[in-house]
């Protein structure tokens, strides 16, 4: 009887002590993370456009309508979806095949995994000079990095001019992003590859499967929240790619992405109106990619 | 099966390399390709650390496509260069960072206690608006933390990063604490109850000393990224020297226009020494804090 007295006390106990101690956090997550989305939304739909401006007016969605057809604009957007698609599919499939090496257990493989997550450990501003050396666009005779390394592999023809010509500096900028973040993608694969339980394998094979249809049939379908979780990671990064470019190429036009374009339209130009407009659109991609997913990890959280 | 998502990748899986077994012609060959492949992704994925690393010892003068060679003549003649650009930032970044990961732990580890143990009515909602605070674009948020900086005279302090950090920082600590927190039995803080305990005490005398990888994850996760932080930096710092970090630096010194390679590289390396230490010695605890962000294994 005692117990259940303390049990229900408890009970009151919690509900509001709890909430006592989480407040302080829940203010400041509403202040700085909802009411300042809030306040960057009201910059955005005004005139304040430069320093100058004191007294801002509301202007609508002027500055958003500007953005379409500001040419720098539309030009970074374009460069980020092509980012997007390249980094995305270089980085599934270079982490899910490293992930297919290693999930059956091979000797040495702490190794492999540690420096395969090596990169993640480094920021972008420091490995910017190295992919910077890397990517060197000098052709034949004076080639430097990936392009001499080709050289001596006899594969002169693949050498490329990089992040220098338009064609393709956005493709090679996915290059540096899909070496930092492959080894998440395996850590995320092979934690999907062994929570499977043996017996699904075992009764595959003892069906007289083969290892290529028990791969195809039995393991990849189990993959499936695996390779959602991977793909949102992914988009939201890759939405907000910033370091990276700042690092390896800095404020130039040829790489711009939209993150760079607002820190510079704020910083440079001190245009708030227009850099809390951009900053707006980021955060929209960001939210169509991430508001399904945080719906679907609190549904099947209700199961567990 | 652990449910762990960190244990269930670093579990010792049966290796067929080692085994006494005679292995057929066909698994022969499958080991053979395995590890050919890896250590093929072994050396791309190193190519541009080692890169990084003996570029720092060649001196002043790099050329360009002799880059890739070892160093003729080993030396540190970079690195007082180097050092004399990077040193006072390195330090002053060390000072905002262990201050910030610290005030980021003890506020993930009260928040994860509550959110796992006492819950309260829509505590499940407030957990779930925290988490979208973690996947924002700092850009969204970036003007009116300026402004507000400013406003409250933060503006010109270092402490403007600190506060960005902890405040930026709640969602992750608080995630990963809570879920640090759910894995203990719920039956330890029903016998601290019946004891009498109060949810304080319970949290003091009972949670706290279970809870030292949970803090080591979030201090080393914290401190990492704070480190490593650039767009924080240099929007909150408005790239001034006397507020100049770690990043801001380094960035100051590669991207400028005069091209000194060995000096670059130098300090590049020597930026990044914290984080690769750290990741050498406490990988395990690394890789537990970014997993974490991907919410579900």
């Amino acid at each position: 009887m005692s117990k259940g007295k303390s049990k229900a006390h408890g009970g009151i106990t919690s509900r509001w002590g709890g909430f006592f101690f989480v407040l302080p956090s829940i203010i400041a997550v509403a202040i700085f993370v909802y009411g300042m989305i809030a306040w960057t939304l009201n910059i955005s739909l005004s005139n304040k456009n430069s320093s100058a401006v004191h007294n801002p007016k509301f202007v609508g969605i002027a500055n958003f309508t500007g953005l379409i057809h500001d040419e720098r604009f539309t030009h970074a957007f374009g460069n980020l979806i092509k980012f997007t698609v390249v980094f995305i599919a270089g980085t599934l499939i270079s982490g899910f095949i490293m992930a297919l090496l290693l999930e059956k257990g091979i000797k040495g493989e702490g190794v492999f995994r540690s420096v395969y997550l090596y990169p993640m450990a480094i920021s972008f501003i420091a490995m910017g000079t190295v992919w910077n050396w890397l990517m060197n666009s000098t052709h034949g005779e004076g080639a430097a990095g990936i392009n001499l390394i080709l050289a001596k592999l006899h594969l002169s023809f693949l050498q490329s001019d990089w992040y220098v010509s338009p064609k393709s500096s956005m493709y090679a900028m996915a290059l540096p992003a899909i070496w930092q973040m492959s080894g998440y993608v395996l850590a995320l694969f092979l934690a999907g590859f062994r929570g499977i339980p043996d017996d699904l394998r075992e009764a595959a094979r003892v069906d007289g499967a083969s290892e290529a249809k028990i791969y195809r049939y039995v393991l990849f379908p189990q993959l499936s929240p695996t390779f959602l979780t991977v793909l949102i990671i992914l988009g939201h990064i890759s939405m907000k790619v910033f370091d990276l470019i700042i690092g390896i190429s800095g404020k130039t036009y040829i790489t711009d992405v939209l993150a760079v374009y607002m820190w510079q339209v704020t910083f440079d130009f001190t245009n708030y109106a227009k850099g809390a407009a951009i900053a707006m659109v980021i955060l929209l991609m960001v939210a169509i990619v991430v508001i399904p997913y945080l719906r679907y990890v609190n549904k099947s959280e209700e199961y567990n | 099966m652990s449910s762990d998502i960190v244990d269930r990748i670093t579990a010792h899986v049966p290796s067929h390399g080692g085994s006494n077994k005679k292995l057929t012609g066909v698994a022969q060959f499958w080991l053979v390709f395995r590890y050919i492949s890896l250590f093929i992704i072994l050396a791309m994925i190193i190519l541009p650390i080692y890169v990084l690393v003996i570029n720092s010892f060649k001196g002043p003068t790099v050329y360009l496509p002799d880059a890739l060679n070892l160093p003729k003549h080993w030396t540190l003649s970079t690195w007082p260069a180097a050092w004399a650009a990077l040193g006072v930032p390195m330090m002053r970044t060390l000072f905002f960072v262990v201050q910030s990961s610290i005030i980021s732990a003890i506020i993930g580890s009260i928040n994860g206690y509550v959110l796992a143990k006492w819950r309260f009515r829509g505590s499940k909602m407030v957990f779930t608006l925290f988490l979208f605070g973690m996947f924002i674009p700092y850009q969204a948020i970036m003007i009116p933390l300026v402004q507000f900086n400013r406003a409250v005279g933060l503006t010109g302090s270092i402490y403007v990063l600190v506060l960005a950090h902890v405040v930026y920082g709640i969602p992750i600590c608080t995630l990963i604490f809570r879920n640090y927190y759910a894995a203990i039995p719920d039956e330890i803080i029903e016998a601290g109850r019946v004891d009498g305990a109060s949810m304080v005490r319970i949290y003091r005398s009972i949670m706290l000393p279970l809870s030292i990888p949970g803090f080591v994850v979030v201090l080393i996760w914290q401190f990492t990224s704070a480190w490593n932080d650039f767009l924080f930096a240099i929007f909150l710092t408005g790239g001034s020297p006397s507020l100049a970090v770690a990043t801001t630096a380094l960035n100051f010194i590669t991207g400028g226009m005069q091209i000194n390679y060995g000096v670059n590289m130098t300090a590049s390396f020597m930026a990044s020494i914290p984080t690769l230490l750290v990741y050498m010695f406490l990988g395990r605890y690394f890789l537990r804090g970014l997993l974490s962000g991907s919410l579900k294994g």
